[in-house]
């Protein structure tokens, strides 16, 4: 914990680099204890099927309108900026395989990803974190029921679970925002589009896209209620955590996405 | 005036007393960022007595509490509650634990997006083997013990802090846990709700016999505590009769500096020549 969240030192008072790698490092080794878990805890009784069923209801359902709403319109943007490019050389009937692969590979799983890490991993950091200072964890605990189990994991299940799902809708509905631009603005046949962006998707390709909404509703999950279990300093501090969650979870996203991508280039090839 | 007290008179006392401890902290010592908490201290709690600690703001008194339930590790020293060593134990082993011990925690603690009805009810829906009916059953028990009943779908945003305690008390207690411990249950009340709540602490110790510990920074409800019995026939507290004021299975810790500077009854509390406890009660 951060000498000055409790009061012993101020919070402008400079801490040492020594003191400042040691709080990083007990940060992440408490994130993969966390982590580990959320995912051990899987395995154990009892299981929370009520509370994976709301949660799921909460993530999935309650972030359908954003994904529909960013999935329709970076399809749209994506097949107006690259129908430009694609004139130049006289390829435009190449649009909807340039919109598929692009969306249904990185702009899909990172779009829906990055929405409800937005949403989720705020929304979990600032409701865990409202327990914490509110003692509501330590009653549960004294009440005999792991917070782990109870809280962490059924948001775990949820989250990667209907992410998966939101990302095909959102890769749906970037075809759909695609085809929309490339039928009204540039004439292109609605046949013609969704042939060639039905032949443009190889295997690989699916598979890469549906792979990362795994990893990223795992981050945004177990973030989330990371930083929501470990917030201290009240009010003030349940803002903080909300941010944080936010802030940390987006950016791990972009990371692990640029690794996926790149191993499972190495593992099932490029085109 | 109700007949004398019924609940004081069991013989049983002093064999109970000489049983093992529910609660017995040895040598415990704990410290927050290089600041001592709590310096070595040692106390017994016996069975169907209560006790009250007192001390000075961050003399961890809620700290105690937090330890016997292992909500916290001591840097050294030993808890044991209810025969177990809680200092040893695995997370996982002391929600067992807990579920034979019920707390009331200082701003009651209760799960805000849950009604009274399922804050009362989490302990008994936890166990999973529990019907429908009998949480139902057990639920409006532990209410009516408050004086709750009406209640039940209330969210605790629409209590009053008097209620949110008095809920916290029923959460507390609706699977009859065989100690309780209450952290400042009666903290920033009025003094009649004050009143209310050691009452149903009262009737708890004197009507289902559970030891309990009781951080409080007020003197006045510990010496209720100790100066009044439960009449269940009117179904309230009543002040024991002079003669029988000894026989209050009522006992006070004080706390000064981390450490225990007082532990014993009321009268040995009152007769002390200790300056700052003198100071203290008066």
């Amino acid at each position: 914990m951060a000498a000055w969240r409790s009061g012993a030192l101020d919070p402008m008072e400079l801490i040492s680099p020594t003191e400042f790698a040691k709080e990083k490092i007990e940060a992440v080794q408490d994130y993969a204890v966390l982590a580990g878990r959320s995912v051990s805890n899987l395995f154990r009784h009892p299981r929370y099927l009520g509370d994976i069923i709301q949660q799921a209801d909460l993530v999935g359902v309650g972030s359908l309108p954003i994904v529909i709403l960013a999935g329709l319109s970076i399809g749209a943007e994506l097949a107006l900026n690259s129908a430009n490019t694609l004139e130049k050389f006289g390829s435009l009937s190449l649009i909807g395989q340039l919109v598929s692969v692009g969306m249904v590979t990185e702009l899909g799983p990172i779009i829906t990803g990055l929405m409800v890490a937005g949403r989720n991993a705020s929304g979990m950091a600032s409701e865990l974190g409202s327990m914490v200072v509110t003692e509501q964890i330590d009653a549960m605990r004294a009440l005999g029921t792991d917070p782990m189990k109870k809280l962490v994991a059924p948001r775990v299940v949820s989250t990667v679970f209907m992410l998966f799902f939101l990302t095909i809708i959102a890769d749906l509905l970037g075809l759909v925002g695609g085809a929309i631009v490339a039928r009204l603005i540039f004439g292109i046949d609605s046949h013609q589009y969704w042939n060639s962006a039905w032949q443009a998707l190889a295997f690989r390709d699916v598979f890469t896209g549906l792979m990362k909404p795994l990893f990223f509703g795992f981050i945004i999950a177990t973030v989330g209620c990371y930083y929501g279990m470990s917030t201290r300093g009240g009010t003030q501090g349940v803002g903080k955590a909300t941010t944080q969650a936010m802030v940390a979870s987006s950016v791990l996203i972009l990371v692990v996405n640029f690794f996926i991508t790149k191993f499972m280039m190495a593992v099932l090839g490029t085109h | 005036m109700a007949a004398p007290p019924t609940v004081i008179e069991q013989p049983t006392q002093p064999t109970q007393r000489s049983a093992s401890p529910v609660i017995a902290f040895e040598d415990v010592s704990l410290a927050f960022e290089n600041k001592s908490v709590l310096d070595g201290i040692s106390f017994h709690l016996p069975p169907g007595e209560s006790k009250a600690i007192f001390g000075v703001a961050g003399s961890g008194k809620s700290t105690i509490l937090k330890l016997a339930l292992g909500l916290l590790k001591p840097d050294g020293g030993s808890i044991q509650v209810l025969g177990e060593d809680v200092t040893q134990m695995h997370e996982s082993d002391l929600f067992e634990l807990r579920r034979r011990v019920g707390m009331v925690f200082q701003e009651s603690a209760l799960f805000d997006s849950m009604t009274v009805r399922e804050n009362v009810a989490f302990r008994l829906m936890e166990e999973h083997d529990v019907s429908e009916e009998e949480i139902e059953r057990r639920v409006r028990e532990a209410l009516s013990f408050v004086e709750l009943e009406h209640t039940l779908d209330l969210y605790p945003s629409e209590l009053s802090g008097g209620m949110r305690r008095r809920v916290a008390i029923a959460r507390a207690t609706v699977t009859r846990p065989e100690v309780l411990l209450y952290d400042s249950p009666t903290g920033g009340l009025d003094p009649v709700t004050s009143t209310t709540i050691i009452e149903l602490i009262v009737k708890q110790r004197d009507v289902y016999k559970t030891s309990s510990l009781l951080v409080t920074h007020r003197l006045q409800d510990a010496f209720t505590m100790a100066t009044h019995y439960f009449d269940r026939k009117s179904n309230h507290m009543r002040p024991l009769p002079p003669g029988m004021l000894c026989e209050v299975p009522m006992n006070f810790l004080i706390l000064r500096d981390g450490k225990v500077i007082f532990d014993g009854g009321r009268r040995e509390l009152q007769e002390t020549k200790d300056e700052y406890i003198r100071e203290y009660i008066s």
